[in-house]
């Protein structure tokens, strides 16, 4: 537990510490909702059924957010230090390798729900947003989408050779992803036919559920997100238990 | 004594390469036993199959009284280990990793002395990624001993390093030993290996060839000791044939070479002097060449280039 603990601290510390994770992490969604809220502000629209640009983009930026975590920061990190000898070295100590993995997933989740804090801290201070939902209800579906993504970067994680390889193959994925699921912009900017491709998209789920749990709807009409992102979630982690690799 | 490793008829296969092939030995307590081989000899693999890190394909290794491949709990916790290609993370300052790595073990030795003990004190803050290779070494041997480890393992410890980081890095090693702990490394200076370990093994194609102290490998299989000067003057009649009664002879030029029977150093010196003297021979730079580990070496693995 000890080293669990010193372990997540110092990971955490090594996380603030690289420039470009900690950027797109805590600082880029906020400046996209600075962007975004400056030119369209957070009157209720009819695009948006009545809700402001601000309203629908915390969650959609959130979606975002865990995106590039789970894609991006976790995979790169764990290639990286598989790659350099890092986790081998761990390997030689006596410290539980759970610990060692369970390190990344908790700080990669806390940099998450910081970056999400900030979103809402900035909505509500700057845009007065509209939040309609239960807080207890958008913690449980962000952990959901969280751990889901999570999973699925353990899996890219164990099937790259090297750290490169990761950052380009989290690229491929992720950005393809953030402008086509309605987490970059509302999808109800986006035409029919790229709305069916999103009906493929993972993220689509997760910017579905958080945006819906977000103006109150319940979770009954998100059962296919759920089931999607649990399915993702136990694929994830029986394909890692598998797949993973130490050096 | 306590033999504290025990190495039976270890294989390790890598797809049709046998990169270990039919190794035994025992390191016993409190020793600093060597392993030293050309590049690919099967050192780091034999060294990695101790540490648990790999699975052997034959044979039966006992550390610390364990199998290092059933009771990794017991053996993790009691050794301490260099990895030839380890690191750490770019950004984790030297005092993180020692306070991070205390943290894994139960009786782990303050390491603010360890920092100072390795001279890494004003290195505190110094992020990895900015250490030289030295300090880097330096960090890798403090988070070896960090434990307090009964077996210490050290994998090519001071490959890359300049003279003034070997010497250091050597003094380390012995202090190590000094609080009785017991030391495998392996390396590919002789002139570490002669000069620090109590016992050597020779290892090439993943066979061992040789295992003795170094002394007694070098009187064993070093070959003759030598003697050359170089001729100021003129060779004297019969000066040639005197000396051929005292070992091979080769002149190149004014220098003259001459490699001992089975006489002892000092005498083959002194004879060598006493018949330049007694007939008035003008000679410089002469000199004694002892055989060492490396002559040891090249004869048991050859000359060839590997890799």
């Amino acid at each position: 537990m000890k080293s669990l603990l010193k372990m997540t601290w110092m990971e955490a510390k090594l996380f603030l510490r690289e420039p470009v994770g900690a950027f797109f992490t805590l600082a880029f969604p906020l400046m996209m909702l600075f962007l975004f809220g400056s030119i369209y502000g957070n009157s209720p629209t009819s695009m948006f059924n009545g809700y402001g640009t601000v309203d629908i983009s915390i969650p959609a930026y959130t979606a975002m957010i865990i995106a590039t975590t789970g894609l991006m920061g976790l995979t790169i990190t764990l290639a990286s230090n598989r790659e350099n000898g890092v986790l081998r070295r761990l390997r030689t100590t006596p410290v539980s390798p759970l610990a060692i993995l369970a390190a990344q997933v908790i700080v990669m989740f806390i940099m998450t729900s910081l970056g999400m804090l900030f979103l809402v801290l900035a909505g509500k201070f700057v845009y007065h947003v509209h939040f309609e939902g239960n807080a207890l209800s958008i913690a449980a579906g962000f952990v959901l989408s969280c751990l889901s993504f999570y999973a699925i970067g353990f899996i890219l994680a164990s099937l790259v050779p090297t750290a490169r390889t990761a950052q380009v193959v989290g690229m491929v994925l992720l950005y393809p992803m953030l402008f086509l699921s309605g987490a970059g912009f509302p999808r109800e900017l986006l035409p029919e036919t790229i709305k069916k491709i999103s009906t493929f998209l993972p993220l689509t789920y997760v910017v579905n559920l958080l945006r819906g749990l977000w103006i109150g709807e319940s979770w009954e009409q998100h059962l296919i997100s759920v089931a999607i992102l649990g399915t993702m979630l136990v694929v994830g982690i029986l394909a890692s238990v598998k797949l993973f690799r130490w050096e | 004594m306590k033999s504290i490793i025990q190495v039976n008829h270890l294989r390790k296969v890598y797809g049709k390469t046998v990169a270990v092939d039919d190794i035994s030995f025992e390191v016993q307590e409190g020793e600093i036993f060597g392993m030293v081989g050309p590049n690919g000899a099967g050192k780091t693999t034999t060294i990695e199959c101790l540490e648990g890190l790999r699975q052997p394909d034959g044979g039966s290794l006992c550390v610390l009284g364990v199998d290092p491949q059933k009771d990794d709990t017991i053996l993790r916790s009691n050794t301490g280990i260099q990895l030839q290609q380890s690191n750490l993370p770019d950004r984790m300052k030297v005092w993180e990793a020692l306070d991070l790595y205390s943290s894994f073990y139960t009786h782990a030795v303050n390491w603010e002395g360890l920092l100072s003990q390795l001279g890494l004190e004003d290195k505190r803050n110094t992020p990895f990624a900015k250490l030289s290779g030295g300090q880097k070494q330096r960090l890798f041997i403090a988070l070896a001993i960090l434990p307090d480890p009964k077996l210490v393992f050290l994998d090519e410890l001071t490959t890359g390093l300049d003279p003034q980081a070997r010497h250091a890095i050597w003094d380390l090693v012995k202090d190590v030993r000094s609080k009785g702990k017991t030391i495998l490394m392996t390396t590919h200076f002789m002139e570490e290996a002669e000069r620090l370990c109590d016992r050597v093994a020779i290892i090439d194609h993943g066979r061992l060839v040789a295992l003795d102290e170094p002394a007694a490998l070098i009187r064993k299989l070093g070959g003759k000791e030598r003697v050359a000067f170089n001729l100021e003057s003129s060779m004297p009649a019969d000066f040639e044939k005197a000396l051929a009664r005292l070992g091979l002879v080769e002149i190149e030029g004014e220098r003259v070479i001459v490699s001992g029977n089975d006489h002892h150093q000092a005498e083959l010196v002194g004879e060598v002097v006493r018949l330049l003297t007694t007939t008035n021979t003008r000679f410089r730079d002469l000199r004694t060449e002892e055989p060492n580990l490396e002559d040891v070496f090249l004869k048991m693995t050859g000359r060839a280039m590997r890799e």
